[in-house]
């Protein structure tokens, strides 16, 4: 099983999917010549062509809306925003058209829209945003974000595949920093959560990059035993699996890269309290970024979004509650 | 590039010319009655569709384009069964060409279960996708860049083919609209673009939306622009003949605009006590319905027996559409995700020069 990074998983899913299926092709501002921003479709013009590989113009409503116009038509589009923070540009396109579409006249919008989000590396505050939470709360879009490259290329095909609009959500942080073992077949990873590490006394709960600052923060804690569950998908949410692991250990920390305000974690947290409160043996508790713009100054930077250090003090004081 | 032909031609203050016998040499006696069938029908399904409104059977509010028949009927009819049109909320006109029964229509006004969205959106918020219809959203032009799309599709699998959309004078003001005309002649796709200049914006008139009518500014995105008479249903298919031909011909898109008047309020709550007398008066005048009657009932179509057929038509919609339940609440929840795929597929073919 080959070693890849997340980015190249990414890349891989992509250009597998593409290689089988006709109807699949990306489109995005400087994904063909120049290969993306990050370099994700490096190589893939020269593979499959401009047309299939689609420099667009640079307009991210025109994206998402020509996108959807595609998919209706049956094809499978890839539509790439540079940063995620550029789909507020695409929002009205994706929340009222595609989003709808499908519950008010019964007709299906396959496409996937590729969001490289996150901080971590002086972005400021139009390059690092987690914008996830705003597309949880529009009903009609299925919203996924991997930790692991196995997990980045499985849930990508399970994107493109699926008939439904897919916000598919990348960590920028993540895309050289993580490397995995990748199945070479296409395979697609269910839209649920995966314990990524077992333990009984604790779990945390986090997506995306914070999975890797969750498992670093608890890796030696005392002799604690921390479990770690990685959510992979925000819509659906596995509930099943968060309330499994609740149970199991009883007391939950929920991590968020993206700002506190009804995050997701709010979610998994509301979820937990209605559903598990007696399972309980402290009070939930959240690490999130303060509700501000993601700051560029490295060391504001580093002061908002969730770093080791506060999630294994989290853990600590809960765990000696 | 509008040509001056074009937009003499299609200037309504210049005159009436519905003495001509068509505006167009690509339609048959047979087409012509056809195209008045379908104003006819338009307008008869809205009329009743008020009147419901009236007796508390269609909730919310209820929006018409009587007055602007020809808007949708001429355009629809231009466009072959397996192109793709996404339709306005004054052109009910096209859905009927598209062949969706007007029981289905009536239903869909009253939030019955069968309606076109089973009651989960109102008003002429459809598309039948069974007919290649992209129902709209009510941010507007969003349908210009899906229209875009449907055409990128079509350009990108090699096929003859063209996608059509209809949007109001006052989208013309939103991004959606230069991002569509832009992307589209940069792709050269195989689009057209329906300019509906109603004059008002619900009670905004076209003074206080823009600076430069709109058709002038496909010029500067580099393919043509023409404006033509939005009440002459034969003006409106002939343009629209045309647009088709160089778009299936792969010489990209184009914009009509099709200058007309919104002759009722925004909706049915809307007393347009905003709009002077003597437009509404001048526009009277230019009914779309009435000038193709003066056009055909010389050449011996029986217009009254057109009328009657439409009205026995819209009779039984009427009662077939009361007939059907309202959505069971318990379904609400239901449907959001689509577990195989529910694409478009083909409407009818109307014009006989297919």
């Amino acid at each position: 099983m080959p070693t890849m990074t997340y980015l190249q998983a990414i890349s891989a899913a992509m250009r597998e999917e593409m290689r089988a299926d006709e109807r699949v092709f990306v489109m995005g501002e400087d994904v063909g010549v120049f290969g993306g921003a990050f370099k994700v479709t490096d190589g893939f013009i020269e593979e499959f062509g401009a047309e299939r590989v689609m420099d667009t113009p640079l307009a991210e409503s025109g994206i998402v809306g020509t996108a959807i116009g595609a998919a209706v038509e049956g094809l499978r589009p890839i539509a790439e925003m540079q940063f995620s923070d550029f789909i507020s540009c695409g929002f009205d396109q994706l929340v009222n058209v595609a989003g709808k579409m499908y519950y008010r006249q019964g007709l299906s919008v396959n496409i996937t829209v590729r969001l490289p989000s996150g901080g971590g590396f002086s972005g400021g505050p139009f390059h690092s945003q987690n914008p996830e939470a705003w597309f949880m709360h529009a009903p009609g879009l299925k919203v996924v974000a991997p930790s692991t490259a196995e997990d980045a290329k499985g849930l990508l095909i399970k994107a493109i595949r699926d008939p439904n609009p897919v916000v598919y959500m990348e960590h920028k942080h993540l895309y050289r920093r993580v490397k995995g073992d990748v199945p070479e077949d296409r395979y697609e990873t269910d839209f649920s959560a995966r314990v990524a590490r077992e333990g009984s006394d604790l779990v945390v709960i986090a997506y995306g990059a914070m999975v890797h600052t969750a498992l670093e923060a608890t890796a030696d804690l005392d002799g604690a035993s921390v479990e770690v569950l990685d959510l992979r998908s925000l819509v659906p949410l596995d509930v099943e699996s968060i309330l499994a692991s609740v149970r199991k250990c009883s007391k939950v920390v929920i991590v968020d890269e993206a700002n506190q305000m009804c995050a997701a974690g709010a979610q998994v947290a509301a979820v937990i309290a209605e559903h598990a409160w007696e399972d309980l043996d402290g009070p939930v508790v959240r690490v999130a970024t303060p509700d501000v713009p993601i700051p560029f100054s490295p060391t504001l930077e580093q002061a908002v979004l969730p770093q080791v250090d506060d999630v294994r003090e989290a853990v600590r004081e809960l765990l000696d509650y | 590039m509008a040509t001056e032909a074009a937009r003499t031609e299609g200037n309504v203050a210049e005159g009436e010319r519905e003495e001509r016998a068509s505006v167009s040499e690509h339609l048959t006696l047979e087409d012509r009655t056809g195209l008045l069938r379908a104003m006819l029908a338009m307008r008869g399904i809205e009329e009743r569709a008020m009147m419901l409104y009236r007796q508390g059977k269609v909730p919310g509010s209820f929006y018409d384009g009587y007055g602007q028949e020809a808007v949708s009927a001429g355009p629809a009819w231009a466009m072959h069964g397996h192109d793709r049109l996404c339709i306005l909320h004054r052109d009910l006109a096209a859905h009927l060409i598209r062949g969706v029964a007007p029981a289905r229509i009536l239903a869909q006004y009253m939030g019955r279960d069968g309606g076109i969205t089973r009651g989960r959106d109102g008003n002429v918020h459809f598309g039948d996708r069974t007919v290649g219809c992209v129902g709209m959203v009510s941010m507007l032009p969003d349908m210009m860049l899906v229209a875009a799309g449907l055409a990128m599709a079509f350009k990108m699998r090699g096929e003859q083919r063209a996608a059509l959309t209809w949007f109001g004078d006052g989208s013309t003001s939103r991004g959606d609209f230069h991002e569509a005309m832009n992307w589209a002649s940069v792709q050269k796709l195989p689009v057209i673009f329906i300019l509906e200049n109603n004059q008002y914006a619900y009670s905004t008139p076209i003074d206080t939306q823009f600076a430069v009518d709109p058709v002038e500014r496909a010029a500067a995105y580099g393919f043509p622009g023409v404006s033509v008479d939005g009440n002459d249903v034969e003006a409106t298919f002939e343009a629209t003949r045309q647009a088709r031909e160089r778009a299936v011909g792969g010489e990209g898109p184009s914009l009509i605009e099709a200058v007309t008047m919104r002759m009722h309020g925004h909706a049915a709550h809307d007393d347009m006590k905003y709009v002077p007398a003597e437009q509404i008066e001048e526009w009277k005048r230019k009914d779309p319905i009435d000038r193709q009657v003066r056009r055909l009932e010389p050449l011996g179509v029986d217009v009254d027996a057109l009328r009657a057929e439409v009205k026995a038509e819209i009779d039984a919609a009427t009662e077939e559409a009361l007939a059907m339940p309202m959505p069971d609440g318990e379904t609400a929840t239901e449907r959001l995700f689509a577990d195989e795929p529910a694409l478009l597929e083909d409407g009818e073919t109307r014009w006989s020069g297919f």
